[in-house]
């Protein structure tokens, strides 16, 4: 049963469906939820009696921290996806959401050292997560880069499957040993947060954004998940257009657009 | 299978030994670095002397680099990949050996000369030698995290820089064990095995698992 509907929903043409319909109800739940998170955290929460309202900035950055690493988990399955099922769905969702990981690692990585700044005095300090975060952004740079590099979309997927599952197997390594090395160079004098857990009055406004974050983040992945089904099909058309038109056979019908069928198109 | 493997590698050799000496160069290219570093920071040589390893680290993944975008690649633009790809032998043995033929011809290399290029930044021969134990424990991982690398671009016409850009981020923790593995011998709270023996199982780790990603690479990428 279960297996049956999720066959069905992640069928090309029926994702475009219930993707159309849906979208416009994630966009709008997430505006929703974003404008609640937002107004607890700059209005509701109390500023933090040791680092004043500067404490607002980890209502942005520790979503953004969050989805950062949830979408290179969603890449991570959907690499299996390609690799082992040949899903064509699996690839435009770990295309789809490259960029967007990248946009948020990037934005946790800008928010972090807008704190740092304030907080211990300098934008960048060689700390252990802040040097992970950094690693991560440039394995999706890495990744978007191989994909731009590679014209056919079904080789540069299975090419970008294998990159980003050795870059899970690599992740927790670089993680691992990044704690390592800083701990050795630098022991004490790391200022972290979450020593103290947090006080409710903080903690429901941060659960909040998180939660707003990620059902915007997922409804981002949605649309472009949709722009690139569109974009591949709009690509198949040219290239067989191109073709007719190449084997000079003008007084052939051409294929209404819409008729093309989907598996050939993705 | 084995004599395949030999085949392989045995071709390889003499194609990099033929073909412009890959080991020679890269080691001049060693050299090189290891040269201008002195030059950019002053001819201070306890200063070189605290950060002689990692300068040899260092060294030693930008020399990985040479070479490691025509691993296969030279393979694939004569077609001898398609007759590797067909042959019996499984084309993770063939991966196999070809990586094994290039860390002969520079990682090897590295890490016997790099008790001699030392000298040049004033280690003392304990940081000598475990410097260069180090490297030869180390630069097989690499290696062979590079090999995915060049697998995955081996189709790509100029794919060097790209390749740079895919493997340099997962080399971190192979030069962060190294590095720290080779000041620990100097001196430090941590004992020279526990850096090593991690170090030692990165490489095995990235065997396994650069030896099988580059199989379905080169598998898929038809």
């Amino acid at each position: 049963m279960t297996a049956s509907l999720w066959t069905r929903l992640s069928n090309p043409g029926h994702f475009l469906r219930w993707s159309g319909a849906a979208g416009p109800w994630l966009a709008g739940l997430s505006a929703l939820t974003l404008g609640l998170g937002l107004y607890l955290s700059w209005f509701v929460a109390p500023p933090d009696y040791q680092q004043g309202e500067t404490v607002r900035i980890m209502f942005i950055h520790v979503p953004a921290a969050w989805l950062g690493v949830f979408f290179y988990g969603s890449m991570t399955l959907s690499a299996i996806g390609t690799l082992v099922w040949r899903h064509p769905l699996a690839d435009v969702a770990q295309r789809a959401a490259a960029p967007i990981g990248a946009a948020f690692t990037l934005v946790c990585l800008v928010t972090g050292s807008l704190w740092g700044k304030p907080m211990w005095g300098t934008y960048w300090v060689w700390d252990a997560r802040l040097t992970s975060m950094l690693v991560l952004l440039l394995i999706y740079c890495g990744i978007i880069a191989l994909w731009r590099t590679m014209e056919d979309p079904n080789r540069a997927a299975r090419a970008v499957a294998i990159l980003t599952l050795v870059g899970a197997v690599n992740l927790p390594i670089i993680k691992f040993s990044v704690n390592w090395w800083s701990t050795l160079h630098q022991p004490a004098s790391i200022l972290r947060m979450g020593g103290p857990t947090i006080d409710p009055s903080m903690l429901y406004p941060l659960l909040t954004m998180i939660l707003a974050a990620t059902i915007l983040g997922v409804t981002l992945h949605l649309y472009a998940m949709r722009t690139e089904i569109l974009r591949r099909r709009v690509r198949t058309l040219t290239i067989r257009e191109a073709e007719r038109l190449d084997a000079g056979a003008p007084t052939l019908v051409p294929a209404p657009a819409g008729a093309a069928p989907l598996g050939q198109a993705l | 299978m084995i004599s395949a493997f030999r085949a392989l590698v045995a071709r390889d050799l003499t194609l990099a030994a033929r073909v412009g000496g890959s080991g020679a160069l890269s080691l001049v290219f060693f050299l090189m670095i290891v040269a201008l570093v002195p030059f950019a920071l002053g001819p201070d040589l306890n200063l070189l002397s605290r950060i002689g390893p990692a300068i040899l680290w260092l060294a030693a993944v930008l020399a990985t680099l040479i070479g490691l975008d025509r691993l296969f690649q030279a393979d694939e633009e004569d077609g001898s990949l398609d007759l590797m790809t067909g042959a019996p032998a499984p084309l993770e043995v063939v991966v196999l050996a070809k990586v094994a033929a290039h860390w002969l011809t520079t990682g090897l290399p590295l890490a016997l000369a790099s008790p001699l290029f030392g000298l040049l930044v004033a280690l003392d021969g304990t940081a000598m030698a475990a410097t260069a134990l180090t490297l030869l424990v180390g630069t097989p991982a690499l290696t062979f995290v590079g090999a995915v690398g060049a697998a995955l671009t081996a189709s790509i016409r100029r794919g060097g820089l790209i390749l740079a850009v895919l493997v340099l981020p997962l080399m971190i923790p192979t030069l962060i064990f190294g590095v720290s593995a080779a000041q620990s011998a100097i001196g430090g709270t941590v004992p020279f095995a526990t850096p090593l023996t991690i170090l030692a199982a990165l490489s095995l780790i990235a065997a396994v698992v650069g030896t099988l990603a580059a199989a379905a690479a080169l598998r898929w990428s038809e």
